[in-house]
């Protein structure tokens, strides 16, 4: 990641951030489950994933929260501070998916020295796996 | 369920709004660099904030901070609590447990909103305070009929102070009977996800002729043969003459904007995105709708000369796409 951090003052209301694509495997769905102390069977044993009527496996959505929050703080740099993150999941994310990532900033508020980033997760299979808003804190200056 | 059985059930449940999960619980492992590292990880998040100390000691934060993002994570309780191996049963397990013996076994996380109101750092205690705080009116939604459950959780550090605060939506529902028997009869051969081709040309009596040519790469428009107007979309009769005789011509393909507009949201699989939908006024006189491609949504504009293609777009399709001229 670009390790400089944007400003509060470089960023425009409008603004896109560049896409990233998520090859969804199996290894990310059981990794981003177990490193976030999450058992639940569904995300690790695709029986118990198809008994609830999905093909396989899913992604559990504190892996989906995290990969939104790497995804805003990519773009702003290191010196950025996440103030909150609002996720809502749609279609699950199972393994053979590519998951797109966008972003765009939708709101900047000049007292707090915030912006919110509103973000997109698309599947290339079912469509939008996550959206949701990140509020980011960014210094006045570098 | 009977409607008496729902009734009691939903007593139950109901039972547990505004329940504390238990008393405030300190995560069982405190703010640590190895957990942080897998995060970091298996998200891909190269933050060196997170992973490198001494890039962390030289920033304004003076040392390693956690992601944010971990806030929850820090309060999760594992394995022996999610398999049913431990004695203990917290108050979410024992509502999650009435669900299941009610046949609502599937689960979801659906929503969450998080709050960080400080970044925390290794040694840093996180203590949660969990309030069941609504269960939702029965939904019908695309996974089966289920309840939203949602709970909010206040953390706090080793000095009581405030750190954050989660919001937490879990759907529990009962699989749809057709999605676990299509699933299990797939699951034999374990046939791969497949992205889908774009919506398929519904192709009749009176169009059909039009989309084969297409197939062969040709953009036709349809003529009548008495008074020698051009017409499409493909029709029947002539609006001029109504004569039912006509044949066709092939288009140069050159044509200008004459409307447009972009597809946002949702975005659809299978579909390119950005997604422009033009009304290509054809050099021929007939308007045809098609995608604009080859530029950027904002260098498109009503009037714009474009020439078009006809291509495969996908293993399944092939379609007239017009580009800049
Ligand atoms: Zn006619």
């Amino acid at each position: 990641m670009n390790r400089t951090t944007r400003t509060f003052g470089s960023v425009t209301l409008g603004e896109k951030l560049p896409p990233l694509k998520i090859d969804v495997t199996a290894g990310l769905i059981v990794g981003g489950a177990l490193a976030s102390r999450d058992f639940t069977p569904v995300h690790h044993d695709k029986a118990a994933a198809q008994a609830t009527g999905l093909p396989d496996i899913f992604m559990n959505i504190l892996t989906s929260n995290g990969l939104m929050g790497r995804y805003v703080t990519d773009w702003t740099g290191p010196e950025a501070a996440l103030k909150s993150i609002e996720v809502k999941l749609g279609a699950p994310n199972v393994p053979g998916m590519v998951m797109t990532i966008t972003g765009e900033v939708t709101a900047k508020d000049d007292a707090a020295g915030t912006v919110i980033v509103s973000v997109s997760g698309d599947n290339n299979v079912w469509g939008t796996h996550m959206a949701g808003k990140v509020c980011v804190a960014l210094p006045k200056e570098s | 369920m009977t409607p008496a059985e729902t009734s009691a059930f939903e007593a139950k449940i109901r039972a547990y709004v505004g329940r504390e999960m238990g008393p405030p619980k300190r995560g069982n492992d405190d703010v640590n660099l190895a957990m942080i590292r897998h995060w970091a990880e298996v998200t891909g998040d190269e933050n060196p904030l997170y992973t490198d100390a001494e890039f962390a000691a030289a920033s304004s934060r003076k040392g390693i901070i956690a992601p944010p993002t971990m806030l929850g994570i820090w309060a999760m309780e594992g394995y022996p609590m999610a398999q049913g191996h431990t004695g203990k049963v917290d108050v979410q397990r024992e509502l999650h447990n009435i669900f299941e013996a009610h046949g609502f076994t599937g689960v979801l996380g659906t929503n969450t909103i998080t709050e960080f109101h400080r970044e925390l750092r290794p040694g840093d205690q996180v203590i949660s305070h969990t309030v069941i705080d609504n269960i939702s009116a029965p939904k019908k939604t695309a996974r089966g009929h289920g309840y939203f459950i949602e709970t909010v959780t206040r953390f706090t550090d080793q000095h009581g102070q405030d750190v954050g605060r989660q919001v937490f939506r879990t759907l529990r529902f009962m699989p749809s009977a057709e999605s676990v028997a299509a699933n299990q009869a797939q699951s034999g051969g374990d046939a791969k996800l497949k992205a889908p081709t774009r919506i398929q040309s519904p192709r009749g009596h009176d169009n059909a002729w039009w989309w084969e040519a297409i197939d062969q790469g040709r953009l036709l428009i349809q003529r009548c043969k008495r008074c020698g107007t051009l017409r499409h979309p493909p029709r029947p009769m002539c609006g001029e003459c109504q004569s039912l005789e006509w044949d066709s011509i092939e288009s140069s393909l050159e044509g200008e904007v004459y409307s447009y507009t972009e597809v946002s949201y949702p975005k659809f699989p299978g579909y390119p995105d950005p997604l422009l939908c033009g009304l290509i006024q054809l050099k021929e006189g007939t308007r045809l709708v098609a995608n604009i491609v080859g530029c950027a949504p904002e260098a498109v504009h009503v009037g714009m000369k474009v020439r078009g293609k006809v291509e495969r777009v996908d293993d399944a399709t092939v379609l007239p796409n017009f580009y800049p001229a």
